[in-house]
């Protein structure tokens, strides 16, 4: 007969409870992860998406997300002409606020040339855009639908397609409108000044400027050649797909990531500490139970067991709840939790560890109880 | 009563001592005491509160280790200065029952299983032990409460299911500490009736304290202890 499992039976109801306070904790824990994982991945799609393997932007910016970046209109037809370069396309990049039904918003405007890369890699409802002003793809989570009418600057955009997931950096949902629509996006919200100047055509400005140039390489082709290439210009820097993603991840988002990343070990700290406290109290209530099987003959192996199965069967049904919990309610968290297969093992390994770890407080407490305290009244 | 017994003792402890604390506060519940039991003896322990009766019993139980003098338990001496035998829980499974004063029975498990936790110990496998554990409840008149939780048993049927227990592995000593003190008289009786059985039977050396003069006849013999020493 299992001693652990007929004990926990006669105090179900306690053992459940306790096992549903463990699972709320665990539950943050794994939100916390996912949370984690949500902002790396919510910075990277946009860098993504566009299926790129080469980066163009201002020279001495890391642009064009973590630094601005301006470089002349013209600049895609050069990169286009370069040695393995099969698609090349201008992409400008903002952050606007409008107003929508009452309520503002604030929507990152992506513009890209249609036909060519930094679109909107996959519409889930409507079409892409299709004429070359007010018209804009954009994501679920800016609340439009299609067919939606959105002001933006001085003109109002008819909304024609949805995307799913295409957010910022900053959590921010994406809308794509042509590059033309964006240039004049980005005149008119400049500051007054600089903009009188752009329209006299005094200081070097222009309104053919565009944020990035973006490349796809050929397969027989090296993304690192075409960026030294795009360097030879001294207006220009160039990056890889790869080197983008690492200046996102460590530059723009590094804060975020470190603070959440911290927040998590702490978490998970005061769930071991929580754990290793919940199963010394477990022992402390069964001493006298340890002391009687003592007295009646029970090896320290049936009594470590009695602890041990108990602890660990209290951390999977504490973790197996949380899991639950938190993929039940992840969708309903305002940005995206990302819960990966792996994180669950981890934090389930991890669970099982504190509580092999923590049941040795108890185990130690056990194998000192005096098999009289049985007796005593 | 008293058999002439030609065997050897089964417990047979010498002069031994126990005392509690030091200095100011050093208790001696235990002075010089020496007792033999026999195979097949039914012996009482006597005496007033705090006399040493329950001490008695703890150490000759290896629960308590004497301050000084030896214990020979079934022909093996298993204190002498100090424990002679590694694993004292395993020599309680083979050869001691106890009956505790109060009844100690785990209050997780029903009845039967209390009873058959020891025989799952001592290696019996499931449906022999809950066989074995039935058999030995409804002699002890306690079968129809088998499916019961100890929380749920008046104190005489506890009483009887923690001598059920004490009797599962037929031990050759079976120590009592006031084992018909919940009991009513009619029941007391039963109860010596059966241990007298069972020491009969199983060639068995009983050892039982307590306060009860209603049952003093059944017993072959009487030790009577004051402030820790034996009275003849
Ligand atoms: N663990 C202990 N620490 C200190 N003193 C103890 C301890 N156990 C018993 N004593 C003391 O030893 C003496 C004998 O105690 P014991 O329990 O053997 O008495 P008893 O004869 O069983 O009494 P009762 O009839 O009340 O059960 C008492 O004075 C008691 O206070
Ligand atoms: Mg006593």
């Amino acid at each position: 007969m299992n001693l652990a499992y007929r004990d926990l039976r006669h105090n179900l109801g306690r053992f459940l409870l306790t096992c549903f306070g463990l699972s709320l904790l665990l539950g943050v824990v794994l939100s916390m992860i996912g949370i984690y994982r949500g902002l790396v991945e919510d910075a990277l799609t946009l860098v993504r998406s566009p299926a790129v393997d080469v980066w163009v932007v201002e020279s001495g910016t890391r642009g064009p997300f973590a630094e601005s970046s301006r470089i002349p209109g013209d600049t895609r037809e050069a990169i286009a002409r370069l040695q393995g370069v099969i698609a090349a396309g201008s992409v400008n990049y903002q952050s606007v606020e409008t107003l929508h039904q009452g309520a503002k918003r604030r929507l990152y405007v992506v513009g890209y040339e249609p036909g060519r890369p930094g679109g909107p890699d996959r519409v889930v409802s409507g079409r892409t855009i299709g004429r070359s002003h007010y018209e804009m793809v954009a994501d679920r989570r800016a609340g439009f639908a299609v067919g939606d009418r959105v002001p933006l600057g001085r003109n109002t955009f008819t909304v024609v397609g949805l995307t799913d997931g295409q957010v910022a950096s900053g959590g921010d949902p994406a809308i794509f409108i042509t590059l033309l629509d964006s240039q004049e996006l980005q005149f008119e919200l400049a500051p007054p000044a600089a903009r009188r100047e752009i329209a006299r055509g005094n200081g070097g400005g222009t309104t053919d400027t565009v944020n990035a140039v973006i490349a796809r390489v050929s397969p027989n082709a090296s993304p690192e050649s075409v960026t030294l290439a795009a360097q030879r210009w001294k207006h220009l820097a160039a990056m890889t797909q790869a080197e983008q993603e690492i200046v996102l991840t460590q530059s723009v988002v590094e804060r975020a990531r470190k603070q959440i990343g911290l927040f998590t070990a702490i978490l998970l700290v005061v769930s071991a500490v929580i754990i290793a406290l919940i199963l010394y109290t477990m022992t402390m209530d069964k001493i006298r139970e340890i002391a009687t099987l003592k007295l009646i003959g029970a090896p320290d192996r049936t009594i470590i067991g009695l602890i041990m199965q108990q602890a660990l069967a209290m951390g999977m049904i504490g973790f197996g709840f949380g899991a639950l919990l938190i993929t039940a309610v992840k969708d309903f968290f305002p940005r995206r939790v990302v819960l990966q297969p792996e994180d669950g093992l981890a934090l389930a390994a991890a669970v099982l560890l504190v509580c092999i770890l923590s049941s040795g407080l108890g185990v130690r407490l056990a194998l000192k109880v005096d098999p009289a305290t049985a007796l005593g009244g | 009563m008293a058999d002439p017994a030609p065997q050897s003792p089964l417990v047979h402890i010498r002069n031994v001592s126990k005392h509690f604390g030091e200095g100011e506060t050093r208790v001696d519940a235990l002075r010089n005491v020496s007792i033999e039991v026999y195979p097949g003896q039914v012996v009482a322990l006597l005496g007033p509160s705090g006399s040493g009766k329950t001490t008695l019993l703890n150490v000759i139980g290896c629960i308590l280790e004497p301050s000084s003098g030896w214990v020979k338990l079934d022909n093996e001496i298993v204190y002498d200065g100090r424990w002679l035998r590694s694993d004292l829980r395993r020599l309680r499974l083979e050869k001691i029952g106890f009956i505790f004063q109060f009844h100690n029975l785990l209050p997780f498990l029903n009845s039967i299983d209390n009873v058959a936790v020891v025989l799952n110990l001592a290696g019996y496998d499931a449906e022999e032990a809950k066989r074995r554990a039935g058999e030995l409840l409804d002699y002890l008149e306690v079968g129809h409460r088998k499916d019961a939780m100890p929380a749920k048993l008046s104190g005489g049927e506890a009483q009887r299911v923690a001598i059920a227990r004490a009797l599962a592995n037929r031990p050759r000593i079976i120590l009592a500490d006031e084992p018909t003190a919940a009991l009513d008289s009619q029941r007391a009786g039963i109860v010596m009736d059966l241990l007298r059985k069972v020491a009969a039977e199983q060639q068995a050396a009983i050892l039982a304290v307590t306060h009860d003069e209603k049952i003093f006849n059944r017993f072959d013999h009487i030790f009577h202890l004051r402030d820790g020493r034996l009275e003849t």
